[in-house]
């Protein structure tokens, strides 16, 4: 185990050491030298393309693609203009910036996905230099011109383009420049000779750096820190400034006394770290200093790349992957040679007993007495997950697991997760995988996504599987990645693609069939997209991917199925500018729910439609009674009766003789209360015909109403009704008398009787009750309030029902009348009873 | 009234024929009487609405003026005071009415059903403002969810990005204990007449709604096409969602399309509930009561609920009841008062400090409510409403209808109410199985002359809904056999419009009461102080049907054995278990507690007499109404006129 420190070394008050990752298995003809490169963070995929400038322009240089590990995944010749810079996104896509500043994007497998520009103005001025960072926004793309102006974009999938302002005073490139991320603004901090600017969108800023003393000397790199947090300057007399990337304090100074200026200046810290460093990478030089001032040298024999990490910096070199780290202090406290710490002694315990040593015993006493056992366990998990190696990780994590075994109340949580993590993590270390991936970089389900962006899908479906994450988060999800994947290769017949997926996704929760589909639709399989869509539960999803294919027909039908009116609605109005109106009429007639949901619109918004529509259909009868219903929109009496008119055409196409002859009428009768209108001014226009004859009675126009009656062949009742009301309204008791003599009323005589009462005029009411019915005679003698004669009339009747309205109106009262009359009643209505 | 309704003695000649024996009745005197389990408490859904509501306004941060839907108006007030909403920075209320708005706010928000013309009205007013060259900030706030529609109409003006839409998903409305409103009026007209299906998808989330927060629900019965459509989609919506399980607070559920029964609404309501709204019409639970009631120069708004507890005792009693309690109670407020006669000076500090504001507050009450009983007996006790009803009776016992025909004729005749007289005929209509032709076309004739042509497209309406229809005459009626034989083996037949369906409706009341005894035997008197069946709130002369088929179907636990019943119904019905694995403990409380959700509307009637029910069976009913409706409304929504 001594050995385990043999590639540690001191750092001030820490240790740093450099752990091999993997060797490297690709095979480059000049090493890294005069090669674009682009490595993506967290043991991301490495980008490779020569520089073009050591070429022929004839030939065409070459772009690669490798894992961490240095397999090949793509390899292709590129054909565009030339590039500037590589870079990587957060979602692994690999980012070409051009001389012109069109941004290429291509997938891992070296697809082409999309491209977008920097801005016009950077065809001409051409990019200088540019750089990709990561925010919390995405991936961003920043840009220096020839014309020394920035350009920013903060996220490339929202891409929004920002030209800041000029920097006063420089010309050309600047001597170095970083992309700063603070207080949720990107910032570029960029040196011209010894002055420092920050450019922010609106203005720009000269700054001096904090603590004391000014530098002497021309700034010749800047490196900012992964947190965006920390920053350090080198300038051309040696110097190295460290301090926060506020430029609110200073760290430190330290002379390196190395004048040429670095390739690459890298910040070297981990979470917790003990002694954060900066390193400095020259063309045969790595220098690790650190904040306090002590350093590191490790001399070089290749070219190398170095890149940043969350937890250190990664070397890249021809041959080897290289991790520099700080040594974590749980590390430290157990490897550290001669440490008393109690993990160290816990696994030397563990070593012992495997030995079958009694001195297991006494190691372990030793940390008992101490009561750190606990401790000891949790130092040794803790451990294991810092390690590279697989021995180092069984050898702690046995250590304490043996540990456990003499403690009654500690959680196995920790020990669990980090077996399991351990697990995962060196499934996607392993050399055909290339993920170098560190237990502080690591999280699950970035790590599945990452396997299915490299359509890795069964290790990402075991991995999903042994992690027990829910189908519907974990499987169903890389089963969709593998489907739109599928859905894009060429060669199979759409038969044994759809076969393929349905079988394999069948019973998977949470897949969205529609989506597939888009993908097989945006690749130009068609058939192959509306195939799938059938295995699509959700209609919801089915209609706006069958709209975008035109399957406008299918897609309606689809809508209805789903009864989501919103759906119909939404291919109802697409349809109808896709479609000519009778078409467009023709398909609505199919289908009924579209249908009646259209009319309703119509109604509202475009009447006209609406009676294209009853045209198109036939629908004499909808359409006549639209007529109806238009008519009253209409101010004029000209184009009241022309709309009316239409409708009694509509009425007789459909056989409506009721209706058209009911619709006659009322222009006959419009017409006459125009003409009164005009002659008498009336304003009788628009009345019901019962309440023109009431208005022309009301105002004396006898004649008039008589002349209604006779032509619109009212019915007696109705007159008779309409008379003797309008005469009792006017109090024309003698007319009334006359008009009830003039013939046998034909709504018998207890009208006469309640309208006199109406006016309270019991004189003329008491005229007509003989007249009643006897049928109606009890209600007749009570509507004139006369019981008596109620009474004898009901009696006279024997109707026990009869009888007993007459009780109920009497017993209000106790007059000895009363009473006399209530007992005849009573007698009255035993008889009846008794019958 | 008498509190003995006389009933007219009818000779057995309705009832002899050999049908089939009428579904044997349950006796209503059961030995066991259990309890009503306890209302869940719904006031959480008054609470979710409102915090959703402060959550859009502070989406829209800034003093704002808040224009109001009309019809939102009450409902809204219901959950959220002025004073809440000025605490969130609303400045100025507006009702929307359609006019060019008088507003000095820079931001306006608009709080609207998802309708057209809204929508077109906000485009109007953006629009003038982008002319007079003002900026303003607009927020559409939807409920209780928008359409595509309307989002269209923003598109086709050319506003829609000048505006901020939003939804606030104020789906229902508890009005009371036991009554939760959807408050959607509209949802009868679109659904039923115009075959617009918008709804369907509002009353599945409704029911989702209802699940998550108090179910799972352990069966689901219903009857009509719209029930099973909502049903569907609640079912759907289930599916998409995460399950947990847990103790539900709602047993069974049904639901009841108003299309299944139509001859319950178009009744005059004799129980004093659904009286008082037939006369005042009560709006979202609160009654304005004018002057000839609150005897004074002002009218007052009063909010009828069970908190009201003088009217809580007699909401649901027959009309003639009512004057008898009232003036009991009135005796008994007097004796109240009187106590304080001989009392020392500390037992009337105690009664004034603990009594009497109790006293008080039921002194005002129970003045109120003579008052609107003095007045509603004013209205009612007249001979016309004498007669009214009871030719209503003689319609639903289909005595005399010769008569009925003459009444009906008369009361168009004379005028004596557009609505009233188109009531009466629906009612005819509906209980015949429609009017002879002659018969038809004489009364529509004669109704066109009363209340002018413009009618025709009503008349249009009712005969689609299968609400006043003429009798086919042989030949038609095999036509239109053909045509829904047609359309029936039609693949896409389930989903046709009801618009279709209507048309092959034939109502068969007569066999329906029938088969489940929906009229009693007239030959006792009724008394209608101790009911003894649903009939009293009818005067003893019909039992909703309605109630009718939920009291068989809650007892059979199903359809079985009702098959010729919903034939008769045109079938539609379904009966689902519910996703609870709480079948083990049957007949807890909960079970007993059932939820019956009216899509198209219920009347107070409908509601009082399940309230009944539940109270003889042990259930206790959670009434859910897409909105509290009665015959006049449910006429005017068909109304086609010119209005």
């Amino acid at each position: 185990m001594a050995f385990i420190t043999a590639n540690w070394n001191p750092l001030g008050e820490a240790f740093y050491r450099k752990v091999e990752l993997y060797e490297m298995s690709w095979v480059l003809r000049d090493g890294l030298r005069d090669s674009l490169v682009a490595a993506a963070p967290y043991g991301g995929p490495i980008a490779v393309m020569k520089e073009s400038q050591c070429l022929s322009p004839s030939v065409r240089p070459q772009l690669d693609i490798y894992t961490a590990s240095g397999v090949t995944m793509a390899t292709f010749p590129w054909k565009s203009g030339p590039v500037v810079q590589l870079g990587w996104s957060v979602s692994e896509e690999l980012l070409c910036v051009q001389q012109d500043g069109t941004v290429l994007i291509y997938d891992l497998t070296g697809a082409f996905l999309r491209h977008f520009s920097m801005g016009q103005e950077v065809v001409q001025s051409h990019v200088s230099e540019a750089k990709i960072f990561h925010s919390p926004y995405g991936t961003g793309v920043a840009i220096v011109t020839g014309s020394s102006r920035f350009t920013l974009a903060t996220n490339i999938d929202d891409l929004k383009l920002r030209r800041l302002p000029e920097v006063p005073g420089l010309q050309g490139a600047p001597s170095c420049w970083a992309v700063l991320n603070q207080d949720r603004q990107t910032k570029v901090l960029l040196a011209n000779g010894p002055e420092l600017y920050l450019l922010d969108n609106t203005c720009c800023t000269s700054v001096v750096l904090p603590g004391g003393s000014p530098l002497d000397g021309v700034f010749v790199h800047i490196a900012v820190s992964f947190s965006y947090k920390y920053l350090a300057l080198f300038t051309d007399t040696g110097h190295l400034w460290t301090g926060l990337a506020n430029l609110q304090d200073k760290l430190s100074e330290v002379d390196t006394k190395i004048r040429s200026p670095p390739k690459q200046m890298v910040w070297c810290r981990r979470p917790q770290t003990q002694q954060p460093s900066v390193v400095v990478l020259w063309e045969r030089l790595l220098l690790v200093v650190a904040v306090g001032g002590d350093t590191v040298q490790y001399p070089l024999d290749e070219a190398c790349v170095c890149v940043g990490e969350l937890d250190g910096v990664r070397l890249l070199s021809p041959s080897r992957h290289e991790l520099l780290q700080e040594v974590p202090l749980v590390c430290e406290d157990i490897f550290k040679i001669a440490s008393m710490g109690p993990g160290a002694l816990l696994l030397e315990a563990h070593k012992e007993y495997q030995k079958s040593s009694q001195k297991a015993d006494e190691y372990l006493r030793e940390i008992k007495e101490q009561g750190m056992l606990g401790d000891a366990v949790r130092q040794c998990v803790e451990a294991a997950g810092h390690e590279q190696h697989t021995h180092t990780q069984k050898a702690l994590l046995r250590a304490a697991s043996f540990g456990k075994c003499f403690l009654t109340n500690l959680s196995p949580e920790a020990f669990v997760s980090v077996c399991r993590d351990l697990r995962v993590l060196n499934a996607v270390r392993d050399p055909s995988i290339g993920i170098p991936l560190t237990h502080t970089q690591y999280p699950v389900c970035v790590c599945v996504c990452r396997l299915v962006y490299r359509r890795l899908y069964p290790l990402a479906i075991e991995v999903c599987r042994y992690l027990k994450t829910p189908e519907y988060q974990g499987v169903s999800r890389i089963l969709r990645h593998w489907a739109c994947s599928k859905v894009q290769q060429k060669g199979e017949s759409d038969e044994v693609m759809v076969r393929c997926i349905s079988g394999r996704l069948a019973d998977s929760p949470g897949i969205s069939y529609s989506h597939i589909a888009s993908k097989a639709y945006d690749s130009g399989r068609t058939e192959l997209a509306i195939k799938l869509l059938d295995y699509e539960a959700r209609s919801g999803e089915q209609v706006p991917l069958l709209l975008k294919m035109r399957r406008s027909q299918l897609a309606l039908s689809k809508a209805i199925e789903s009864g989501d009116t919103d759906l119909v609605y939404t291919v109802v109005s697409y349809v109808k500018n896709e479609m000519n109106r009778g078409d467009f009429f023709m398909t609505l007639r199919n289908q009924p729910v579209a249908l009646s949901l259209y009319r309703q619109f119509c109604k509202l918004q475009e009447q006209e439609t609406l009676k294209d529509l009853y045209n198109q259909d036939d629908d004499h009868q909808e359409l006549a009674n639209y007529y109806v219903s238009a008519s009253y929109r209409e101010k004029r009496l000209e184009a009241r009766l022309s709309v009316l008119q239409s409708a009694v055409d509509e009425y007789n196409k459909a056989k409506n003789e009721f209706s058209s002859k009911a619709t006659e009428e009322e222009m006959r009768l419009l017409r006459f209360q125009r003409k009164l209108d005009d002659e008498k001014g009336a304003g009788l226009l628009g009345l019901s015909l019962q309440a023109t004859m009431e208005a022309l009675l009301a105002s004396g126009l006898q004649k008039q109403a008589d002349h209604l009656y006779r032509d619109f062949r009212v019915s007696d009742k109705r007159y008779w009704w309409l008379k003797l009301k309008s005469l009792a309204e006017k109090e024309e008791w003698e007319e009334l008398e006359k008009f009830s003599k003039s013939k046998k009323s034909p709504v018998g005589y207890l009208p006469f009787v309640e309208v006199c009462m109406k006016k309270s005029n019991k004189y003329e009411a008491k005229k007509y009750v003989t007249k009643v019915t006897p049928e109606q005679r009890v209600r007749a003698h009570l509507t004139i309030e006369d019981v008596e004669g109620a009474a004898d009339a009901a009696i006279e009747r024997r109707s026990e029902a009869e009888i007993g309205t007459v009780i109920s109106h009497c017993s209000s009262s106790s007059s000895s009348s009363q009473r006399l009359l209530l007992d005849k009643l009573q007698r009255a209505l035993t008889t009846a009873n008794r019958k | 009234m008498s509190p003995h309704a006389t009933r007219r003695v009818f000779t057995s000649k309705g009832q002899t024929d050999g049908c089939s024996p009428p579904l044997s009745l349950i006796p209503m005197a059961q030995s066991i009487r259990r309890d009503s389990p306890e209302l869940p408490d719904f006031s959480l859904l008054k609470r979710l609405a409102r915090d959703q509501l402060i959550y859009l306004l502070e989406q829209l941060p800034g003093r704002k003026d808040l224009f109001i839907d009309a019809d939102l108006m009450s409902p809204l007030d219901r959950i959220a005071n002025v004073s809440t909403l000025k605490q969130h920075e609303v400045d100025k209320l507006y009702k929307v009415e359609y006019k060019p708005i008088v507003s000095t706010s820079d931001q306006l928000c608009f709080l609207i059903r998802p309708r057209l013309q809204s929508v077109k009205w906000i485009c109007d007013v953006v629009n003038a403002d982008k002319a007079a060259g003002k900026f303003r900030r607009y927020k559409l706030i939807f409920t209780p969810q928008k359409f595509y529609a309307c989002e269209n109409v923003l598109e086709e003006q050319g506003i829609f990005g000048d505006v901020t839409t939003d939804e606030w998903g104020f789906h229902l409305l508890p009005l009371d204990d036991d009554i939760i409103s959807l408050e959607l009026p509209e949802f009868f007209r679109d659904y039923f007449l115009d075959g617009n299906q918008r709804w369907v998808r509002t009353a599945g989330c409704v029911l989702h709604l209802l699940h998550s927060l108090y179910g799972p629900f352990s069966k689901v019965y219903g009857i009509g096409r719209c029930s099973k459509m909502a049903y569907e989609s609640w079912r759907e919506q289930v599916e998409e969602g995460e399950q947990k399980g847990r103790d539900g607070e709602i047993g069974s559920v049904f639901l009841f399309d108003r299309d299944v029964d139509y001859v319950t609404p178009m009744c005059s309501q004799v129980v004093y509930e659904g009286l008082v709204d037939d006369i005042f019409r009560i709006k979202c639970g609160c009654v304005e009561f004018g002057p000839e009631v609150t005897s004074s120069d002002k009218s007052l708004k009063v909010m009828l609920n069970s908190q009201d507890k003088v009217f809580n005792q007699i909401r649901n009693e027959h009309f003639s009841n009512v004057f008898g309690f009232l003036s009991q109670k009135a005796k008994n407020l007097q004796t109240a008062y009187d106590k304080r006669c001989g009392m020392d000076i500390k037992q009337i500090k105690t009664f004034v400090s603990e009594e009497l504001k109790g006293l008080k507050q039921e002194h005002r009450l129970l003045s109120l409510h003579i008052g609107a009983s003095e007045s509603m007996m004013k209205k009612k006790t007249k001979q016309e409403f004498q007669e009214l009803l009871k030719t209503e009776h003689s319609l639903l016992e289909g005595f005399d209808i010769r008569e009925c025909i003459t009444f009906i004729e008369e009361h168009i005749n004379r005028q004596c109410s557009m609505i009233e007289s188109l009531r009466l005929l629906c009612l005819l209509s509906l209980t015949e199985n429609g009017l002879l032709s002659k018969d038809y076309k004489s009364m529509k004739a004669q109704y066109l002359q009363s209340y002018g042509v413009d009618h025709l497209p009503t008349f249009a309406n009712l005969k689609q809904l299968g609400i006043l229809v003429e009798q086919p005459t042989g030949e038609t009626l095999t036509a239109m056999e053909n045509k829904v034989g047609k359309l029936v083996n039609d693949r896409a037949a389930g989903k046709l419009t009801d618009a279709f369906s209507s048309l092959a409706k034939k109502s068969h009341f007569r066999a329906l009461s029938r088969r489940l005894n929906l009229v009693p035997k007239s030959d006792e008197e009724y008394d209608l102080r101790v009911p003894k069946d649903m009939a009293y709130i009818f005067s003893g002369a019909y039992v909703p049907l309605s109630c009718k088929l939920i009291e068989q179907v809650l007892e059979r636990d199903g359809w079985t054995g009702l098959e010729e019943v919903t034939r008769l119904l045109n079938g539609q019905e379904f009966a689902a278990s519910g996703c609870s694995e709480a079948d083990g403990k049957a007949r807890s409380d909960t079970q007993r507690t059932i939820l019956v959700m009216f899509l198209g509307g219920c009347t107070f009637s409908e509601i009082s007499a399940l309230r009944f029910l539940g109270k003889e069976k042990g259930y206790k009913f959670i009434i859910v109404t897409t909105a509290i409706t009665n015959s006049a409304r449910l006429i005017e929504a068909l109304l086609d006129n010119r209005a």
